[in-house]
């Protein structure tokens, strides 16, 4: 019986990282939250644009106006500064000292951890003792050890976040990679004649990447918390700019004329790390995706 | 068989590993003063010092030498427990971090009393009752739990319970100040609001990993041949609490040491005179010694708990390979 092979159209293959996309773009909670942080992230970029006052410009009669007063929204600072316009920039430095370590980290511990993992033996123990080292200090104590000892100032938060958080990703990239490295496959380019550099490159990293990435955004939250901690206790940004650890520090001695003004600033920062938090939990789901 | 030489042989050789860390930990310490911008005599010099007032200083604190011999000295002074002098106060850094780090163990210490029942209590539920309403509900808790800033949540919880109610005190460990605590109602009450603020990041985090514990072992064959062979439903707990308990108590175990290092802006919030209260103050007095003799304590602090954690996993573990 001779039966006509009717050409079956292949399955159109959806990319992995499609895959996840719409997954995500499944997920309530993860999407709520990342339009909360776009929000954040457009409201910080087009700040001179929005009609706002002048988050530096201060007034000795309108100091520490509460939550509603017409003409500032949100109140003013203990300088009489505008808090909605002073918020709204604030997420400038905030969201840049918050955010970019981790991206530098997810770089620069990326490299190291791949490099780590691929070449094994010592440089392999080189660059993982040293990481074990800086396991060995809690995160806020180095982040506040380094930067107390450069100084206060956005660059040496930079650096002093970044360094915090350069050696657990170096650790999970490596662990990755190592694993990576054992498979059939790369043994098979190896053999057929590929250098360190392409088989990393093809083979390894797309394998490599994906966990990291999503490791890298679990830190984000703690990366946000710290940077504004860094300047809430003032070896972070330097007065008068406006960031929102910095303004929860200057804002403190009003809790006792205008408590919930006060408080303001921090309801940002926890905004904004619950958000970042949420979003990560949502895409380690969406990753986890095996259909 | 699990016995008392297993465990020691264990952590000796667990001690053997931990030795180059806190080596390496010692030099991080000590480049935290090379790093530092500036001369370190200014602070002490008067400005007007000559070019030969200052050669002698820094031979007086031998800054004239390398590094590598710089280092060795520091090392050796700190072997004998000499740990130099504060800049600002004069006073033997040694005793001044001594005092503060038991000040913050305590506060830390009260926080682990507040954070690792609830958490476990939380972690467990959810666990066992997962997929529900209520795993859910305590899922969102421990995750707001983690994401709070806890300077901030200080903040709010002084503005409560100060502020507008006048329940409890804001600031200071108490009449007597740091030197005097006694476990009264007089102290005790300004313990209240730091331990509770800065027990709230662990709960979430004790909770979580209960929560993934519970539910990974409660899905395990064995459970289902427990309660197969007719044991109550106590008694199959008992069986999960024992598998569960070797990682929930290393977590429990670090947090207590990242409460220690955590406790640093809590301190600053409620005026807590412990390690971070000495810290900052260190910080804004360009004060490079008691710096970095109080991140010295503090890290080894942690570098020891590790291995403690590591010890006693393995005691308790008897799957934990001892290789």
């Amino acid at each position: 019986m001779s039966q006509v092979e009717t050409a079956v159209p292949a399955p159109t293959h959806r990319g992995y990282w499609s895959l996840v996309m719409s997954r995500l773009l499944r997920d309530p909670v993860a999407m709520a939250c990342l339009a909360v942080l776009v929000l954040l992230v457009c409201s910080a970029i087009f700040a001179p644009w929005l009609g706002l006052a002048d988050p530096y410009k201060g007034s000795m009669i309108a100091r520490l106006k509460p939550l509603g007063t017409p003409g500032y929204l949100l109140g003013t600072d203990e300088q009489g500064r505008d808090m909605l316009s002073r918020l709204i920039y604030g997420g400038r430095l905030t969201l840049f000292i918050g955010l970019m370590p981790v991206v530098l980290a997810f770089f620069i511990g990326g490299a190291l951890g791949i490099v780590a993992g691929y070449v094994g033996g010592i440089t392999n123990t080189i660059i993982m003792r040293v990481v074990d080292v800086f396991f060995a200090f809690p995160s806020v104590l180095l982040a506040i050890a380094i930067s107390g000892a450069l100084g206060a100032g956005v660059l040496n938060s930079l650096v002093s976040l970044t360094i915090v958080f350069i050696p657990p990703v170096t650790r999970v990239a490596e662990a990755v990679t190592s694993g990576v490295r054992q498979l059939d496959y790369i043994d098979a380019a190896r053999a057929s004649g590929a250098n360190a550099l392409t088989v990393i490159r093809v083979h390894v990293i797309g394998n490599v990447l994906s966990p990291v990435f999503v490791y890298a955004t679990s830190l984000t939250s703690v990366c946000m918390i710290l940077a504004a901690g860094l300047s809430f206790l003032g070896i972070g940004v330097r007065p008068p700019e406006p960031e929102w650890g910095l303004m929860l520090n200057t804002l403190r001695s009003a809790i006792y004329v205008n408590p919930w003004l006060a408080a303001l600033p921090g309801v940002m920062i926890f905004a904004t790390s619950l958000c970042l938090n949420l979003l990560s939990d949502g895409l380690r789901s969406a990753m986890n995706v095996r259909d | 068989m699990a016995g008392c030489d297993d465990v020691l042989s264990y952590f000796l050789r667990r001690l053997i590993l931990v030795l180059p860390v806190a080596f390496g930990v010692s030099v991080v310490c000590f480049m935290l003063v090379q790093i530092a911008p500036g001369d370190p005599l200014t602070a002490i010099m008067p400005v007007d010092a000559t070019a030969e007032q200052q050669a002698a200083m820094r031979a007086a604190y031998g800054l004239d030498k390398p590094l590598p011999v710089q280092y060795l000295i520091w090392i050796a002074n700190l072997l004998q427990g000499e740990m130099g002098r504060s800049i600002a106060s004069g006073r033997p850094v040694a005793g001044e971090v001594f005092g503060a780090v038991s000040n913050s163990l305590l506060l830390a210490g009260a926080a682990a009393v507040i954070a690792f029942p609830i958490g476990t209590f939380l972690g467990f539920l959810a666990g066992y009752f997962r997929d529900t309403i209520l795993d859910r509900f305590i899922t969102a808790l421990s995750i707001t739990g983690v994401s709070v800033p806890n300077y901030w949540l200080g903040i709010v919880l002084v503005i409560i319970f100060s502020v507008n109610l006048g329940w409890l005190p804001s600031m200071g460990a108490g009449p007597g100040g740091s030197q005097d605590w006694h476990w009264d109602w007089a102290h005790i009450r300004h313990l209240v609001l730091p331990a509770v603020t800065l027990a709230v990041v662990p709960i979430g985090i004790v909770a979580r990993t209960v929560r993934a514990l519970a539910g990974d072992i409660l899905s395990m064959d064995f459970v289902q041949a427990l309660y197969a062979k007719g044991l109550s439903r106590g008694d199959v707990l008992r069986h999960v609490a024992r598998n569960a308990a070797a990682t929930a108590l290393s977590v429990m175990g670090l947090q207590l040491g990242y409460l220690l290092g955590g406790s640093i802006l809590i301190e600053t919030v409620f005026n807590w005179p412990g390690s971070g209260f000495l810290l900052s103050n260190a910080i804004f007095q360009r004060d490079l010694p008691l710096l970095q003799g109080t991140i010295l304590i503090l890290a080894m602090f942690f570098v020891g708990m590790n291995l403690i954690v590591d010890v006693a996993q393995a005691a308790i573990d008897p799957r934990i390979k001892r290789t």
